[in-house]
């Protein structure tokens, strides 16, 4: 089984294997297999289209955490320029799960935020998993503080399981460490568009990702809780985490249809991680967009808006 | 059931028969902390604190509102509001139902109850959290509630008060419970620019996505004793870390040591308690 391709890719895998195997015979013999080749390359890209026109929920899930799948800084140094990486909270430490600093999109200055999972293990230990500690919102509080002073518009970018859930987080407030930055976010006079690339985890998510668009990739999730999570509560079973990502609709197209999402940026046939510099233009682009827009709305009508937005999420009656 | 009772419409007899089954309630009760036997009334009395070891039990949001508030001039505020199942969700029942048995079982239509009210003579809006609906979960109605809780405050310019108890984010309601967390905590940015206050008392469990946006903003964060208060739940933190976690830990006491709340208050003092700080707060004297 090849492990840069994913279970229900298997098939896809299979005929690729076929395909590079018949390049090698090909290379050291007389005989002329492109043809071969070619007819099999049309049938990998059939085969691809085909899988990836029906995923479900819980295999568009296993996408967005694919081991390959570009995380924040590949993203950085091909939508970016000039990046300065600003560190610390000022208060206790440096959270390396997020990353924050000033770097210019097409010449226009801007302030980044992402999240970081790690690529090996020892860049995954020290990035926590992606997973944010207190001193991380308040990194990202503290620079997004620094944008208003002068302004320049927040980009944020979404890719965590969740906040992280440690003793020490609890002890330094991650509570009051998330809710400070939705407080804030609310009301900065500033800009903010926030993408999620990944996995956006719940609160943890949430904390970088009040704004005023909301970009998400093809390929990406938004949840209140992992479908793991939801599963082991609500079905009492983590087995049932399919039927859980389902129910909970956090796809990037079932989130456009409920209105909580702005703009889906597409990836490539296969996902982000078979063309990261396609991908990372097509983000690119779709940031550019949402700044050529939203940069010619003074200030106050801009938190005003974005009040509006935020007024308007939920679904009840009244009788 | 004799022939006049067969006449009515259903809706009336169920709440005839909902009216019997209330009178054969248990005489006594007992503290789930040290174990004594107390006669109902008299806890009841005492505000669901056991006169023995003064443990504080949950209490509903109705009785919460009652002891807190003057009797008069109380104004119920969204009520109106019903909860929907927009994304028809079903795990092992349906949302659908599970509002439903959560209604009946707290004659609620959601899990934030607010009234407009007297503490003391001072006019305030308080909002309180009924844990037995669906674990007082945060779902849309109680995000439009919250919210419309404030706006009152911002109309009338009076202070805010919210009793939390809530395991967090309503799940059913999927990415829309999530939300609600950016909709409480934007709206107390209203608050804020207004100078006006909001107290957030947090009761026994405030925990996920309820700590981790209003709850923990308040201008005064305010816990009962030895409630559970913290963003993950100490089953997922074990899992995590893989040790079991010190004695303590979430409690308010902790959350007081780590200055995350600025006091603990027992619930017998807290009318007088909130009431004294909002008159310092508000510049008004004593009543």
């Amino acid at each position: 089984m090849n492990l840069n391709f994913l279970d229900f890719e298997q098939p896809i895998a299979e005929l690729e294997a076929k395909i590079e195997e018949l390049r090698y015979v090909g290379s050291d013999s007389e005989i002329n297999l492109n043809e071969e080749i070619s007819r099999l390359q049309t049938k990998s890209r059939e085969l691809t289209e085909s899988i990836f026109s029906s995923l479900k929920a819980a295999q568009i899930a296993q996408l967005a955490r694919h081991p390959q799948r570009p995380y924040f800084l590949d993203y950085v140094q091909r939508i970016f320029t000039d990046f300065e990486e600003l560190h610390g909270d000022r208060a206790f430490a440096d959270d390396k799960a997020i990353i924050g600093g000033l770097a210019r999109i097409d010449g226009r200055p801007v302030m980044i935020i992402g999240q970081q999972k790690g690529r090996d293990t020892k860049e995954k230990v020290q990035r926590n998993f992606g997973m944010p500690r207190p001193e991380g919102y308040r990194k990202a509080m503290r620079l997004m503080e620094m944008a208003e002073r002068f302004e320049l518009p927040v980009l944020t970018f979404i890719d965590t399981p969740g906040a992280y859930p440690g003793v020490d987080a609890e002890e330094r407030g991650q509570s009051e460490a998330i809710a400070k930055n939705l407080f804030v976010m609310s009301k900065l006079k500033t800009p903010i568009i926030s993408t999620v690339i990944g996995e956006g985890g719940s609160g943890g998510a949430l904390a970088i990702g009040v704004c005023d668009r909301l970009l998400i990739m093809q390929y990406s999730t938004y949840s209140v809780i992992s479908p793991e999570g939801c599963a082991s509560i609500l079905w009492k079973s983590s087995d049932r985490a399919q039927d859980a990502a389902e129910a909970m609709g956090m796809t990037a197209p079932r989130l456009k249809e409920l209105g909580l999402v702005d703009t889906i940026v597409s990836e490539p046939l296969g996902g982000a991680h078979r063309d990261i510099d396609a991908t990372a233009q097509n983000i690119k682009n779709a940031l550019n967009d949402a700044l050529d827009h939203l940069t010619e709305l003074p200030a106050d009508k801009l938190v005003d808006l974005r009040y509006e937005r935020l007024m308007q999420y939920g679904n009840y009656t009244e009788q | 059931m004799n022939w006049f009772s067969k006449l009515l419409p259903t809706r009336i007899r169920t709440e005839t028969s909902t009216n019997k089954k209330s009178v054969p309630e248990g005489l006594w009760a007992k503290c789930n902390s040290c174990g004594a036997v107390l006669y109902r009334a008299e806890l009841e009395r005492n505000m669901d604190v056991c006169p023995k070891c003064s443990h504080h039990m949950r209490i509903g949001a109705r009785a919460r509102l009652d002891l807190f508030l003057d009797e008069a001039d109380r104004i119920e505020i969204g009520s109106e509001l019903k909860p929907v199942d927009a994304l028809k969700f079903k795990d092992i029942k349906k949302y659908k139902d599970r509002l439903i048995q959560a209604q009946k079982a707290t004659d609620e239509d959601d899990a934030l109850i607010v009234i407009q009210g007297k503490v003391k003579g001072e006019a305030v809006v308080v909002a309180a959290f009924e844990f037995k609906f669906m674990g007082g979960s945060m779902g849309s109605v109680v995000g439009e509630r919250f919210v419309r809780a404030v706006n009152a405050c911002l109309e009338k310019n009076i202070p805010f008060i919210c009793f939390s108890a809530s395991g967090g984010a309503r799940m059913q309601e999927a990415l829309f419970s999530l939300m609600q967390m950016a909709k409480t905590s934007a709206a107390l940015t209203r608050m804020q620019k207004r100078g006006l206050p909001f107290i957030s008392v947090m009761t026994d469990p405030t925990m996920g996505g309820v700590s981790a946006s209003f709850a923990m903003l308040g201008d005064i964060n305010v816990a009962e004793p030895n409630a559970l208060i913290g963003f993950a739940g100490p089953r997922v933190i074990e899992q995590t870390v893989r040790e079991t976690l010190p004695e303590g830990f979430q409690r308010s006491e902790f959350l007081l040591e780590h200055g995350a709340i600025d006091m603990v208050v027992d619930r017998r003092d807290m009318r007088d308690r909130l009431a004294s700080i909002l008159s310092m707060l508000t510049h008004r004297s004593v009543a």
